[in-house]
C-alpha cells in the first residue's frame, strides 16, 4: 500500500529521518514504535506531505506520491492525525467533522445559492454521519461545543473522528491514545479494528502504549535515530537486541520496563 | 422642542449622515484588510493604491458608458461600470499573487517579508494609476444628486435648519450593507466560506482535511478585490476621486481593522464606523449644534471644535495608539475569521 524508500529528512545538520525504508501492507494495522525523538512523527509528516523530504521516495499503491501537497494526498485517500491535536477552534465539534468530506456541492457559489435544497440535503446527510461518528466515539454530548474548549483527550478523539468522516484508504494515527483514559483507549482500539475490517482501511499507528500496540498491531516496526531497526510481531521486536539497545541507549532505562515490558 | 429638533437636524446633517456613509466606506476597506490578514497572514499595504487603480477602471467604464449614451436612470452610471473595475482588479491581484506573493508563500517567508512585498506592489500600482488616469482629481458622479435638498427640507418641516441627503450617501450605505450581508452569508453558510474560516483557523489541519490552499487564496483575493473596488467607487462617488487620497485611506482602514480586532469581519465593520464617527465628531465645529440648545449667554466664544479638520488623521492615529496600548487584540479579539 505504502512504500518508503531510503527517506531522509534533515533539519539543518540534524538527521531526524535518516534513510528509513519500510513497506506497509494493504489491509494491515502496522504499529510504529521507537524512543522519543526517533523520528516517527517526522516520518509521518514527510509521508503526509506536510514536510518535503531531503531525499528519498514515497509510493502509494505503486504511484510516486513524494512531495504531493496534503490536500492532494487527502484526495487519494491518505489521511493522518496529529500527535498534538489540532482543531478548528472557533467551530463546533460537529462542524469540525463536517469540514472533512470532500467535493461537497455547497462548494461552488452557483449551487450554494441556486440549488439550496440539494446542498441542504447533502449537508444533512453529512451532519448525520458526523453525529454517528460522535456517538461512536462517545462524545456526542459535546457536539455543539466550540472545539477550542474541549479537553485534550476529547480533542484526540476528534482527531480520530475526522478520519472516519470520509472513505480513506490509509490512515496514519500519531498517538491517538495518548492522554485518553483506559476505557476510551479500548473503544479506540475497537474502532480501529472495526474500520480496518469493515471498511478496509489500512492503518499505521504510532503508540507508546505496548498493550495497545500488542492488541491490534501486526506487524510492528521499530524506529530509532531516524532509521528502521526491526520489523516483526511485537514479541519478536521485544526480543530484538538492537531494539533493547535503542531504548536503553537513550538513557531511559525505566522506559524499557514501562514500554517494552519485561525483556 | 423646536430647538431640540433643530439641533438634531444639524447633527444628522453634518455628523450622522456623512459619518454613516464614510464609515461604510472604511468598513468595506477594513473588511478587505482583515480578510487578507487572517487568511494570507499579512498586512496588505497596497490596499489603498489598488483601490485607486480599480476605481480608475470604473471611471473609464463610466466615461465609456456616458459616451455611448447609456445611463442608469437616477442612479450613478458608475454602478454599471463596477463589474469592469472588479474584473480588472481581481485579475490584477491574482497576477500579483502569482508573480510576487506565491513565491514567498512557497518559501514560507515571515509576515514582515510579505508586508514589504506588498509595499513593492503598492509602489508599482501607484505608478500604473498615475500613468493611466493621472494624479489629479476626478468627479464621476452623475445621476440624481440629492434625495432630499436643504431647501425642500426646510419648506416641509418649517425648521430653521436644513438637511441634505445625497444620493451617493444612500447608495453607499445600501451597497455596503448588501456587500456585508453577502460576505457573511458566504463565510458562514457555504462550504467554500467555511473552508476559508477553517484555513484561517488552522492551516495545517485545513490542508490535511483536503482543503485546497490555492483555491482559498484565489477566493480571498477575489473577495478582497471586490471589496476594494466597491469601497473605492463609493468613496469616489461620495467625495471625489484622487489617487493620493486613496493611499491616505490606508490609515483609517488599518485603524478600523485593528480597533475591531484584526481578523474579525464584524470587528472591521464596527471599527469602520467607530473611526468614521470619531473623525467626524472630533473635527466638527459643534457651535451650531449647541447654539440651538444653550442660551446665548452660555455659549463659549470659539467654534467648539476639538481639532481642525486637517487633523482628522491624527484622530484616527490617536485611536489606533490607544487601542494598541490598552487592548491590542481589538474589540472582537481578532485573529481568525
Ligand atoms: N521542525 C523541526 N525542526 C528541527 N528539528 C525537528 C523538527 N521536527 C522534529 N525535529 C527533531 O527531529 C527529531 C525527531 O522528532 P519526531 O517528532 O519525529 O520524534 P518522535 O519519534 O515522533 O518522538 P515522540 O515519540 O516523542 O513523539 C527530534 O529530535 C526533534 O527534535
Ligand atoms: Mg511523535
Amino acid at each position: 500500500m505504502i512504500r518508503v524508500e531510503d527517506l531522509h529528512k534533515h533539519f539543518g545538520g540534524f538527521h531526524a529521518v535518516d534513510g528509513a525504508s519500510l513497506e506497509i501492507a494493504e489491509g494491515s494495522i502496522t504499529g510504529l514504535i521507537g524512543p522519543n525523538g526517533a523520528g516517527k512523527t517526522t516520518l509521518f509528516n514527510v509521508i503526509a506531505g506536510v514536510l518535503p523530504p531531503t531525499s528519498g521516495k514515497v509510493f502509494m499503491a505503486g504511484e510516486d506520491i513524494t512531495g504531493l501537497a496534503p490536500h492532494e494526498l487527502f484526495a487519494k485517500g491518505l489521511l493522518r492525525t496529529f500527535q498534538i491535536a489540532h482543531e478548528f477552534h472557533s467551530m463546533t465539534v460537529r462542524e469540525n467533522l463536517m469540514m472533512v468530506p470532500p467535493r461537497q456541492s455547497g462548494e461552488d457559489l452557483w449551487s450554494a445559492w441556486f440549488q439550496r435544497k440539494r446542498v441542504r440535503l447533502e449537508e444533512e446527510e453529512i451532519r448525520r454521519r458526523a453525529d454517528d461518528v460522535l456517538k461512536f466515539l462517545t462524545i456526542d454530548h459535546i457536539a455543539d461545543q466550540k472545539a477550542g474548549q474541549i479537553s485534550g483527550g476529547q480533542k484526540k478523539l476528534l482527531e480520530l473522528g475526522r478520519t472516519m468522516m470520509t472513505d480513506a484508504k490509509v490512515v496514519f494515527l500519531d498517538e491517538v491514545g495518548a492522554g485518553v483514559n483506559r476505557t476510551l483507549l479500548n473503544t479506540i482500539a475497537d474502532a480501529i479494528v472495526r474500520l480496518n475490517q469493515e471498511r478496509g482501511y489500512t492503518f499505521v499507528v504510532i503508540e507508546h502504549d505496548m498493550d495497545f500496540i500488542g492488541r491490534i498491531c501486526n506487524p510492528v516496526i521499530c524506529m530509532a535515530e531516524g532509521k528502521v531497526l526491526a520489523e516483526g510481531t511485537l514479541d519478536e521486536i521485544k526480543a530484538n537486541e538492537q531494539v533493547i539497545e535503542a531504548y536503553l541507549g537513550t538513557g531511559l532505562k525505566n522506559k524499557v520496563v514501562k514500554e517494552v515490558g519485561h525483556v | 422642542m423646536e430647538n431640540i429638533l433643530n439641533a438634531l437636524v444639524v447633527l444628522a446633517n453634518f455628523v450622522l449622515i456623512p459619518g454613516l456613509a464614510y464609515g461604510s466606506q472604511i468598513a468595506l476597506g477594513a473588511l478587505g484588510i482583515t480578510l487578507i490578514y487572517s487568511i494570507l497572514r499579512f498586512a496588505h499595504f497596497a490596499h489603498g493604491d489598488i483601490m485607486a487603480f480599480g476605481t480608475a477602471f470604473v471611471i473609464f467604464g463610466t466615461w465609456g458608458l456616458q459616451y455611448l449614451g447609456i445611463s442608469f436612470g437616477p442612479l450613478p452610471t458608475a454602478l454599471l461600470a463596477l463589474p469592469l473595475g472588479i474584473a480588472v482588479i481581481i485579475l490584477y491581484l491574482l497576477t500579483a499573487d502569482r508573480l510576487v506573493y506565491r513565491f514567498y508563500r512557497r518559501v514560507k517567508a515571515k509576515p514582515m517579508i510579505f508586508v514589504m512585498a506588498s509595499l513593492g506592489v503598492m509602489f508599482v500600482t501607484n505608478g500604473l494609476t498615475r500613468l493611466l488616469i493621472g494624479p489629479g482629481e476626478r468627479r464621476f458622479d452623475d445621476g440624481q444628486r440629492f434625495i432630499i435638498g436643504v431647501r425642500d427640507f426646510r419648506e416641509w418641516t418649517g425648521l430653521a435648519e436644513g438637511l441634505a441627503l445625497r444620493g451617493s450617501q444612500v447608495i453607499t450605505v445600501v451597497v455596503a450593507l448588501i456587500a456585508m450581508g453577502l460576505l457573511f452569508w458566504f463565510l458562514n453558510r457555504t462550504k467554500s466560506g467555511k473552508s476559508m474560516r477553517a484555513y484561517s483557523d488552522n492551516e495545517d489541519l485545513a490542508l490535511l482535511s483536503g482543503i485546497n490552499p490555492d483555491r482559498v487564496v484565489w477566493i480571498t483575493w477575489a473577495i478582497a478585490g471586490t471589496l476594494m473596488v466597491l469601497a473605492g467607487t463609493l468613496y469616489g462617488l461620495d467625495k471625489s476621486y484622487r489617487p493620493f487620497t486613496y493611499f491616505m485611506l490606508l490609515l483609517p482602514f488599518f485603524a478600523a481593522a485593528i480597533v475591531g480586532g484584526l481578523g474579525s469581519p464584524i470587528g472591521a465593520i464596527v471599527g469602520g464606523y467607530i473611526v468614521a464617527f470619531a473623525e467626524m465628531g472630533i473635527t466638527y465645529a459643534w457651535r451650531r449644534f449647541f447654539s440651538h440648545l444653550l442660551p446665548d449667554e452660555w455659549m463659549p466664544a470659539g467654534l467648539m471644535q476639538v481639532l481642525p479638520v486637517d487633523y482628522k488623521f491624527a484622530v484616527t492615529f490617536g485611536i489606533l495608539v490607544v487601542v494598541l496600548i490598552f487592548r491590542p487584540t481589538g474589540i472582537f479579539r481578532g485573529k481568525t475569521l
